[in-house]
């Protein structure tokens, strides 16, 4: 059984159908690349999966179970991470705050436990600020900790993200073009951590421009063009392709 | 460590208690009046600044839950049963000790409710209140929840004015003194002032603590993710809606505690209490304190409550908090204590001394380097 | 006699409901400029009755009347110009709160200038109980001149924004102001001229039920609730909506008259606002969405 099947799933918007029909599994444990050209309806396929839309049709299951229809924190609670497109950091709060907050789901603490400073919020708030330091340690900005999180370069912003993304303990991690903006040094530390992230346990489901990146750790790749799926394989295999190659390289090769 | 937390609140009660000795030994003790005002008018101010600052929400009818809590308490405790002392239920109610006997200003006997127990359903009321109006509001933003809010804090308002059993204009007087522990008791007796002023300073200083923690904690981080990036907050996992909600029940249960105290240190309440300029400085001192800093806040409220209930503003008391709205969201949206606001002063005020450049080819040499120019 | 007295109630409402819609036109003209909900937008009646109230002591009534709608656009661009019109793209709260200080610094303004009497107009044909039999109500002029002048500035407002060229340059600001501006468009100067005409509008509909229901220097606030609710129902944006939604809001507030106190009538058309908030909020006749689920 797959880990995340989408079935059939479209979104349309006015006229426009930005995601249709489209079907794709991921096994859990593996990593899995969605790639296309732009406003080939990858992120709307993430935002269908996280909760942000609802499909019009199609359904989509997550270890089983029907995930559409949920919202953000739902989908959350059920073990699936994000990270976003364009960089999601909370404002006025540390890089370690923010992946703090990462950790929302992992504790208990309410209200009154908050504002009572109690014991086990005490325990809590530390476990949580260990947990959060390790992340940002296996990110490479344990140094950073203490900056206010949105300050900080592009490439160190993205690697809160991750950290934060992870914080949860996710069973699956959905990364939408987590190389955008990085130099080719900070491309390839991002593909050992993501093959790292996969060796932890967590399955990963990421959108991605970066053809390298994309083909050098996938183990499989689906194809989006125009909201319709035109291959899902391995990567050797989609690269030779030749609808691919027309959509993605444009029409020169015919 | 632990200790180093409760630090600013312990300073801030140092704070509270060289003031009380200032005004007394200066031969001041009137100002002690305001003061206490001043205080309970905070305590108001800091939840609302937990809901603008922290969870990101507007509430333009704030008002409208203090004096929830001043009327639900003053109609209790002065809501006379003795003409029905005959039925069962107020015997019962007597012997429950829910009831206490006393004499009205004309030596009249008055059978009333207890003003503890007032106090409670006092604050369960708005809580109640708060949270049936926040479900649907909250699910607003922007404009229409600024219009939500307001519309709801009206409503409060021509039912305080509009019925008879709360007064209707005049507002409900004669409310009894509210006995706390050892003999002292929150009402206008010249007598009591100062512990009067220590009970509300002692209130705000707890509600300090418990906020100041709470920003603090999980909760608290979770509501500045939905202030800063509300959608990835829910990415996160946070039920914004959720905790909103708790937040708006939250600082709507601190207004209508203040507002039980407040009525019974004056002996009364009236509508001003819920009308919408009321509601309109609470939400101007917090942005003048600055969002989303409960010190600042603090400070900020303390200083222009005093100095609006002492009359320095005359009859320009609403023209002045509308001024100083506008002047602060024009300049300087984070609030007066704004570091952004701090460093362009200095700037500004730094940037006639031209700056002495090196001339070219005169390399300091190593160690020599002019470190400090400021 | 129950169909008089009905008929009675629907004359006040429309009444109070014409002023209603105008507000809320006011409203939908600088929301659509900049989206900024104005919420100083009733001070602008008050602002109206009151100069025109002051200026008919020296002047004929129809010179007064056009003075104070004069003076109360000179107020609305001075507004704009000195509050909003620098602001780089200001947040919603700050833009809420900065409209609501301007609405208090008016409101005070007006207080200091003219007191807290009540002031009335004259009637401007007859006086109050000069009266037209019409369908079974009894229905004073002026009802017939508010109604009849609020219903001329929907008419003028909607073809200003249809077919003069200002209008579809007002229009094309609106929809994108970036392109209006790289077209050429002074999309500033549209902007306070947004500010203008819905001050003008205001202070008209303020002089034209000034002998009805008066004018006092608090009434800008109850009129902005009820305008913006006029607009939302209306879904915002939409003029001629707001027009039907304005006299239907009246009628509404008149008839709870008969069922509720009198001190609660301001209650009941702000239920009516929440209820929409809540269940519809694209208004009643569909437009945009306030609320995200």
């Amino acid at each position: 059984m797959a880990l995340l099947e989408v079935s059939g799933v479209s979104k349309r918007f006015g006229g426009v159908h930005a995601v249709n029909g489209v079907s794709f599994r991921v096994e859990k444990g593996m990593i899995k690349a969605l790639i296309g050209p732009n406003g080939a309806g990858k992120t709307t396929l993430f935002n269908l999966v996280t909760g942000y839309f609802s499909p019009d049709a199609g359904e989509i299951r997550f270890a089983g179970r029907p995930l559409q229809g949920a919202p953000p924190h739902r989908v959350a609670a059920r073990g699936i991470s994000r990270t976003f497109q364009h960089i999601r950091l909370f404002p006025g709060m540390s890089a370690l705050e923010n992946v703090m907050v990462g950790r929302h789901l992992r504790g208990r603490a309410g209200f009154l436990a908050g504002m009572l400073h109690v014991r086990s919020a005490r325990r809590e708030e530390a476990r949580d600020r260990e947990r959060a330091g390790e992340l940002l340690d296996f990110m490479g900005i344990a140094a950073l900790a203490g900056s206010e999180a949105t300050s900080l370069s592009y490439g160190q912003q993205r690697a809160v993200e991750l950290a934060r993304a992870l914080a949860s303990d996710p069973e699956m991690v959905l990364l939408d073009e987590p190389a955008a903006g990085l130099n080719m040094r900070e491309t390839a530390d991002l593909a050992r951590r993501i093959a790292s992230i996969r060796e932890r346990g967590v399955t990963v489901l990421l959108v991605e421009h970066d053809m390298s990146l994309v083909m050098g750790i996938s183990d499989e790749v689906a194809v989006l063009s125009y909201g319709e799926k035109i291959a899902d394989a391995d990567p050797r295999s989609v690269q030779k392709d030749p609808q691919v190659v027309r959509v993605y390289l444009g029409d020169e090769e015919c | 460590m632990r200790l180093a937390r409760y630090r600013p609140v312990a300073l801030f009660l140092a704070a509270a208690v060289a003031l009380e000795l200032l005004a007394v030994h200066g031969g001041k003790g009137f100002l002690l009046t305001q003061l206490t005002m001043s205080a309970y008018y905070t305590l108001v101010v800091l939840g609302l600044s937990l809901l603008m600052g922290y969870a990101g929400q507007i509430s333009l009818g704030h008002a409208a839950f203090f004096a929830i809590g001043g009327y639900a308490s003053a109609a209790l405790t002065t809501w006379d049963l003795s003409a029905w002392g005959g039925t069962g239920l107020v015997k019962a109610l007597v012997a429950a000790g829910a009831l206490a006997a006393r004499r009205d200003a004309y030596g009249g006997p008055v059978l009333a409710f207890h003003p503890w127990l007032a106090c409670a359903c006092a604050v369960a009321l708005a809580l109640l209140v708060a949270w049936l109006v926040g479900i649907p509001v909250l699910k607003l933003t922007g404009h229409y929840l600024a219009m939500a809010t307001l519309g709801v804090g009206t409503i409060i308002l021509s039912v305080a004015v509009g019925t008879e059993a709360l007064g209707a204009a005049d507002g409900i007087s004669g409310v009894p003194p509210f006995p706390l522990l050892f003999g002292a008791a929150v009402g206008g007796s010249a007598a009591e002032r100062v512990v009067n002023y220590y009970v509300a300073f002692g209130l705000l200083a707890l509600g300090l603590l418990l906020l100041s923690n709470l920003v603090d904690s999980r909760v608290g981080r979770a509501l500045r993710a939905i202030h800063g990036a509300e959608d990835a907050a829910g990415a996160m996992g946070v039920d914004t809606g959720r905790l909103k909600l708790r937040t708006f029940v939250l600082s709507a249960g601190m207004a209508a505690v203040a507002g039980v105290f407040l009525t019974h240190f004056n002996g009364g309440i009236g509508p001003s209490e819920a009308s919408i300029m009321k509601s309109v400085k609470y939400v101007s001192i917090v942005a003048v304190g600055g969002m989303g800093s409960l010190w600042g806040t603090l400070a900020t409220s303390l200083v222009l409550n005093f100095l609006s209930l002492r009359g320095y503003f005359g009859s320009f008391d609403d023209a002045v908090f509308g001024g100083i709205l506008i002047l602060i969201m024009l300049f300087s949206p984070d609030g007066v204590l704004s570091p952004r606001l701090w460093r362009a002063a200095r700037a500004a005020v730094l940037r006639p001394r031209p700056a002495e450049a090196p001339a070219a080819g005169d390399a300091p040499a190593a160690g020599d380097a002019p470190e400090d120019v400021r | 006699m129950f169909g008089e007295l009905v008929a009675q109630y629907l004359v006040a409402g429309l009444t109070y409901g014409t002023i209603y819609a105008v507000v809320g036109m006011g409203f939908n003209i600088i929301y659509n400029a900049t989206g900024i909900i104005n919420f100083a937008q009733g001070e602008f009646v008050m602002l109206g009755g009151m100069t025109a109230v002051s200026l008919s002591t020296l002047l004929p009534l129809p010179i007064a009347i056009a003075g104070a709608v004069l003076a109360t656009m000179a107020v609305g661009a001075l507004i704009e110009m000195t509050f909003i019109r620098w602001l780089h793209r200001p947040s919603v709260l700050r833009m809420i709160i900065i409209t609501i200080g301007i609405s208090i610094l008016v409101r005070e303004a007006a207080l200091l200038l003219w007191g807290q009497g009540v002031r009335a107009l004259p009637y401007f044909t007859g006086n109050e109980v000069s009266s037209i039999a019409l369908g079974g109500a009894r229905v004073s002029p002026q009802v017939l001149w508010a109604v009849g002048a609020c219903a001329a500035m929907v008419v003028a407002i909607t073809a200003f924004f249809r077919f003069t060229m200002l209008g579809r340059q007002m229009r094309a600001c609106s929809a994108n102001r970036v392109a209006a501006s790289l077209c050429g468009l002074p999309t500033r100067n549209l902007i306070t001229l947004s500010f203008v005409l819905s001050a003008g509008m205001g202070a008209l509909a303020g002089c034209v039920v000034s002998p009805i229901t008066q004018t006092q220097y608090g009434m800008g606030t109850g009129l902005a609730i009820k305008g913006f609710t006029v607009a939302i129902l209306g879904g915002l944006g939409n003029s001629l909506a707001a027009l039907a939604a304005g006299l239907l809001l009246g009628v509404v507030e008149s008839f709870s008259v008969s069922l509720l106190p009198t001190a609660y009538k301001d209650a009941v058309s702000i239920a009516v606002l929440l209820a929409v908030l809540f269940l519809r909020p694209s208004g009643i006749f569909g437009g945009r969405v306030a609320a995200r689920p």
